[in-house]
């Protein structure tokens, strides 16, 4: 086996990794999940009220 | 600046140093990018200067764009989007604030040393040792706090604007001390510890990554956290994001041979390249197909939002530069594109059309909430507005100047006659580009013009909320 079998080897590596990681993503079991996951931005408030905070006048 | 905008939670100073940082150095960065553009169109205004002249200051301003405006912008949004999206504050509050001194060390220290001719000649990459030892400090110190802040979230799962920050940082460091190894002679030169086409070979390993992680994974962690905010929707398909990480980071690192075509560099490295860059479309339009999309039911919000319109169209740049990317890398369209015009307006089509607006866009929405209001609630939207159709306008003239003058140039290069010599001499290529080089002169104006705009912005914005939070505070008092 020489260096480039091993150069062969690692572009069918590269596409199992793809096609792996494609079918993870995309595994309907895991859609519920990926949906959750998208909402992460809009999992707080949007303001940071500095002037208008209700607690800072305390 | 008082304390009154700050977060009981987060740590927005240094998010709010970036932030107004990223206009002042995208103000400097671009005026003397007119400047430039300038000499081109007439060389009278290097003014017989050394320091003035266009091979000191090009590399000025490229570094300020890239590293000190578009560094500033991603420093502000990834300590921005980490804490937001993990829901917890900075690893490190003092990491933090040396990155912001230590980044602007080095950029006054390139400012100064630039002009004054002191380079390592490498493109991206000219600033001499000592000054890239302490980039090396900082960027560790920032990717210590990055995936240090990533170690200690509250959020059980990593927003994919994070990988690509994370990715975009962690390859930058590789990269960046990589292509500099070189061997110091005095305090201002070395030599690369690498030799001929090697060197080259490295060197754009290193200068297309600037461009595939500094310039485009770093703007697409942007770009997955800003779109969907603005739009007021989650990204179009989360698991698209997904294919479209892993396939980006793994393919950009082998492109970088594109750019040394019909070089010494073995023809299999060349090919190599070539075929990279090609498959390299299909993530780069994976992800702005899902930029895109995520606007689908709610386009009308394009309307009266120039913010969202800033995000979209830096998106469409981003399709048009990543297609022609491809396009160009092919050799035998290389064989025209390579040393001309056309060159250039590729770039700037990528960092005026994706990177800056991108960044602009992103800003807008973030600098109203560092000084206490909502999102987006900047002095004047009509004001926005006018900096949205200045700087579409002004990368459109631009990227249409070169174009123009790019194919032409390339053409007359290799025009010969029936006897086989040349039919244009150099000289004649640049003369008929004089036109094209006034355009350009133009179009940056007016991209530059629009930032000055922000900047007024930006300080009424922030007159304002100062105003704002000291009535606040004579009230409780």
């Amino acid at each position: 086996m020489d260096i480039n079998d091993v150069r062969g080897l690692g572009s069918v590596f590269a596409l199992i990794a793809f096609i792996g990681i494609f079918w993870w993503a995309y595994g309907s079991s895991r859609k519920k999940r990926f949906d959750n996951d998208a909402q992460i931005p809009f999992l707080e408030n949007e303001e940071m009220p500095a002037h208008d905070d209700k607690d800072r006048s305390k | 600046m008082s304390t009154a905008f700050d977060h009981p939670e987060y740590n927005y100073k240094v998010v709010r140093q970036f932030a107004i940082m990223t206009v002042v150095w995208g103000i400097v960065g671009m005026a003397v990018g007119v400047l430039i553009a300038a000499q081109l169109a007439w060389p009278a205004l290097n003014f017989d200067t050394p320091w003035l002249s266009f091979g000191r200051l090009r590399p000025l301003h490229t570094n300020a764009v890239i590293f000190a405006f578009g560094g500033s912008a991603l420093f502000a949004t990834s300590y921005y989007i980490v804490q937001r999206t993990c829901r917890t504050r900075l690893f490190s509050d003092t990491l933090a604030s040396f990155t912001f001194w230590g980044w602007n060390a080095v950029i006054v220290a390139a400012a100064i040393t630039l002009p004054m001719g002191l380079t390592s000649t490498k493109e991206y990459a000219e600033l001499e040792w000592p000054i890239d030892i302490l980039v090396t400090l900082v960027w560790v110190s920032y990717v210590v706090n990055f995936l240090g802040t990533l170690a200690i979230r509250k959020e059980s799962h990593i927003y994919v604007a994070n990988w690509f920050f994370a990715a975009f940082m962690i390859m930058i460091a590789i990269l960046y001390v990589g292509n500099n190894l070189a061997v110091p002679v005095s305090l201002t030169k070395s030599y690369s510890i690498w030799a001929g086409t090697i060197d080259a070979m490295i060197q754009w390993w290193w200068g297309h990554n600037a461009v595939g992680f500094f310039l485009t994974a770093g703007f697409l962690g942007i770009m997955y956290y800003f779109v969907p905010k603005q739009a007021g929707r989650p990204v179009y398909s989360y698991r698209l994001s997904i294919v479209h990480f892993w396939a980006l980071i793994s393919i950009y690192v082998w492109a970088g041979a594109h750019h040394l075509h019909y070089s010494a560099l073995p023809d299999w490295a060349q090919t190599s390249g070539m075929v990279m860059s090609l498959i390299l479309l299909a993530p780069s339009w994976g992800g702005m197909i899902n930029g895109m999309m995520t606007l689908s039911g709610a386009w009308h919000k394009l309307r009266n939002d120039p913010i969202l319109r800033f995000l979209v169209v830096s998106l469409s740049f981003y399709g048009m530069s990543t297609f022609e990317g491809p396009m160009m890398s092919i050799k035998t369209v290389n064989a025209l594109s390579h040393n001309t015009d056309w060159t250039i307006g590729h770039v700037h089509s990528g960092a005026l059309g994706w990177v800056a607006m991108v960044s602009i866009g992103a800003l807008y929405h973030l600098i109203p909430i560092m000084f206490g209001r909502k999102a987006g609630d900047m002095h004047s939207v009509k004001l926005i507005n006018v900096h949205f159709w200045l700087s579409t306008i002004g990368t459109v003239l631009y990227i249409a100047a070169m174009w123009v003058n790019g194919i032409m140039q390339g053409l007359m290069w290799r025009a010969v006659n029936a006897d086989g010599t040349l039919t244009y001499s150099f000289v004649e290529s640049v003369e008929a580009s004089h036109g094209g080089y006034v355009v350009r002169v133009l179009g940056g104006a007016l991209f530059l013009t629009g930032m000055l705009i922000m900047a007024y912005n930006v300080f009424m914005t922030v007159r304002a909320a100062n105003k704002e939070a000291g009535n606040a505070v004579a009230a409780q008092a």
